[in-house]
């Protein structure tokens, strides 16, 4: 039997009090009463710890970076510990076939039991080639280990929506894993973001690991603890948005008062995320805090919607790219021309009319 | 107006008083939807001071809302009223497009708006094109903004709102993600806009190129005729 998360901590050095601690702020990230604190210190000392298979697709290894910069206290020790994390080829020291003969190892030992964590997506243009993993195509790969998973984490944008590689045209077909043909219908969890917030990773599996269960999804299969409000709403300069106070360009007063950035770009209305509220590097800061509007990297689609700093989207398919206000302004401009022109005519036509009656 | 001084036929009652009180209700609605929806888009300049001084994107956006309710419970009246109204409160929902009658109206409205006809039909109620225009840029273009504005404003109240249960969890993944419907929103205000354009310019030439009125039917309620041969149908 695999050790459990504690006998792994203890291994590692971690006193009690620090265990204790550790479950404490734990069930404080997920949004759980004090009460269960408890709870999640039991889990830990008698579950054994879940393998994960952690693959990488087409990808920029933020996720991972970001994942070990887990600023919870024992987060960056005990994390890593607390899954068996069997095979991730980013950070793990095996390489070639002693590497791959994991992924077959847990697969048998653990079929059906085991966390897919994908990482990146799988490129389907010609046959997947866009991207090959121990010699075959990633497609291949991940559909077979989804197989035999237990639950599968689509981690960030990659794996969530496509992310930038994904962008149009979309020359390899870079597709997020709920829409790759052949997937096995098991659940998956969308843990969006570009990359996702590091403590949002870490807790979800906690979460998972301590409950035995997936946490609540939204019906796009996203954290409901994390994804279930807008940067917008628990935006510290969300008064001057009320106010009327924005920022017009980088280098103004407003910029240097700290004012809201929803002029320049700032997707922080239309964007599902916890960045305003659990922040980034141990709740140092997050961009709007650092003075840049939020690019919505956590949402569907958001790289191919224009620039990140016009407020308004660009709209595809009017030859050249126009935000809505501009392709109105076109329509109310021609249509007020054709106005003026028939009425003109009509006044013509009433003219020549009386002059027929006469 | 040489042939409006000789005798009418008598003026019918067209349009029902809560149908004109509606219509122009909805119309200061969406004046001031479309004023401020725009300032939403692309807000005024930025206010210097205290946060705490000023409220006015905050106006802006609760004038929207309140706009907007007044919309929706005037539209959802507005089809009560299609059913215990009279006739003509139903013709902008249901244009008779399967009587092939109807679409020799539409060609003939065309031909009368190209000038190639010396002379328009004579209607009780909408013109057959004006019943398409209604129909398809008033009715569905509401609807699909009552849509779209009620997914972004459960997006504010939140999770478990029934705003954001019956559109926001439904709309999003549709459109693709919430920046998508602020946009096909934003493009929907243009529909209406252009709609409201052609609807003020059309009604006033036809006041007074046409056989009957129109401007002041919306107030009284009754259609004036300006010559005794009869009306026709659809």
């Amino acid at each position: 039997m695999h050790e459990t998360f504690y006998d792994v901590m203890r291994r590692q050095g971690i006193t009690r009090r620090s265990f204790l601690k550790y479950c404490s702020l734990a069930a404080g990230a997920l949004g759980l009463s004090p009460a269960f604190a408890p709870q999640i210190a039991h889990a830990m000392e008698n579950k054994p710890r879940i393998p994960v298979l952690w693959l990488h697709g087409l990808e920029c290894t933020c996720c991972s970076e970001s994942f070990i910069r887990s600023a919870h206290p024992l987060a960056k020790d005990v994390i890593l510990s607390m899954i068996s994390l069997d095979y991730d080829n980013v950070i793990m020291a095996a390489a070639g076939e002693a590497a791959q003969a994991i992924i077959e190892e847990t697969i048998e030992k653990y079929d059906g039991n085991f966390i897919l964590a994908v990482e990146g997506n799988a490129p389907l243009g010609e046959d997947g080639m866009y991207c090959i993993t121990a010699g075959k195509p990633f497609v291949d790969e991940l559909t077979r280990v989804s197989q035999h998973a237990k639950a599968i984490i689509s981690w960030g944008s990659c794996a969530s929506w496509g992310c930038v590689q994904a962008a149009r045209p979309n020359p390899t077909r870079a597709t997020p894993t709920h829409k790759i043909p052949g997937i096995a219908d098991k659940p998956i969890i969308k843990v969006p973001g570009c990359p996702p917030i590091s403590e949002v990773m870490t807790a979800v599996i906690t979460y998972m690991l301590t409950f035995e269960k997936l946490p609540e999804l939204d019906n796009q299969g996203r954290p409901k603890m994390f994804y279930s409000q807008r940067i917008h709403d628990k935006c510290y300069r969300r008064g001057h948005f009320d106010a009327g106070q924005f920022v017009e360009k980088f280098d103004d007063e407003g910029a240097k008062k700290g004012y809201c950035l929803y002029k320049v770009g700032c997707k922080g209305p239309t964007t599902y995320n916890a960045c305003s509220t659990i922040r980034w590097n141990g709740g140092l800061s997050f961009p709007i805090q650092a003075g840049h509007p939020c690019i919505g990297c956590s949402e569907d689609g958001f790289w191919d919607k224009g620039g990140f700093y016009e407020r308004l989207s660009d709209i595809k398919g009017f030859g050249i790219e126009a935000n809505a206000d501009e392709i109105g302004k076109t329509a109310a401009l021609i249509v007020g021309g054709a106005v003026a022109v028939h009425a003109g005519a009509s006044v013509i036509k009433r003219i020549a009319s009386k002059g027929d009656d006469a | 107006m040489s042939d409006v001084s000789k005798t009418k036929q008598e003026a019918v009652y067209v349009y029902q008083a809560p149908i004109r009180i509606w219509h122009w209700v909805q119309a200061f609605a969406i004046l001031a939807l479309g004023i401020t929806g725009y300032l939403i888009g692309s807000p005024p300049p930025s206010l210097g001071g205290e946060a705490s001084d000023y409220y006015l994107f905050g106006w802006i956006r609760y004038i929207h809302f309140v706009a907007a309710y007044i919309t929706v419970i005037g539209f959802v009246f507005r089809i009560y009223w299609a059913f215990v109204g009279n006739s003509h409160a139903r013709e902008i929902f249901l244009p008779p497009v399967w009587r092939p009658r109807f679409w020799v109206g539409v060609w003939h409205e065309i031909l009368w708006y190209a000038m190639l006809v010396k002379e328009p039909r004579k209607y009780e109620g909408h013109n057959p094109l004006a019943v398409l225009a209604m129909h398809f840029m008033y009715v569905w273009g509401i609807t699909f903004m009552i849509i779209t504005g009620f997914s972004m404003y459960g997006e504010s109240t939140g999770f478990g709102t029934w705003q954001h249960t019956y559109f926001t969890t439904w709309v999003n993944p549709l459109f693709g993600q919430s920046q998508d419907v602020h946009t096909w929103h934003h493009i929907g205000m243009w529909v209406i806009i252009v709609f409201v354009m052609i609807h003020v310019y059309v009604a006033v030439r036809e006041d007074i190129m046409s056989r009957q009125s129109i401007i002041s039917s919306m107030i009284s309620g009754w259609r004036q005729f300006k010559d005794d041969r009869p009306a026709d149908k659809d």
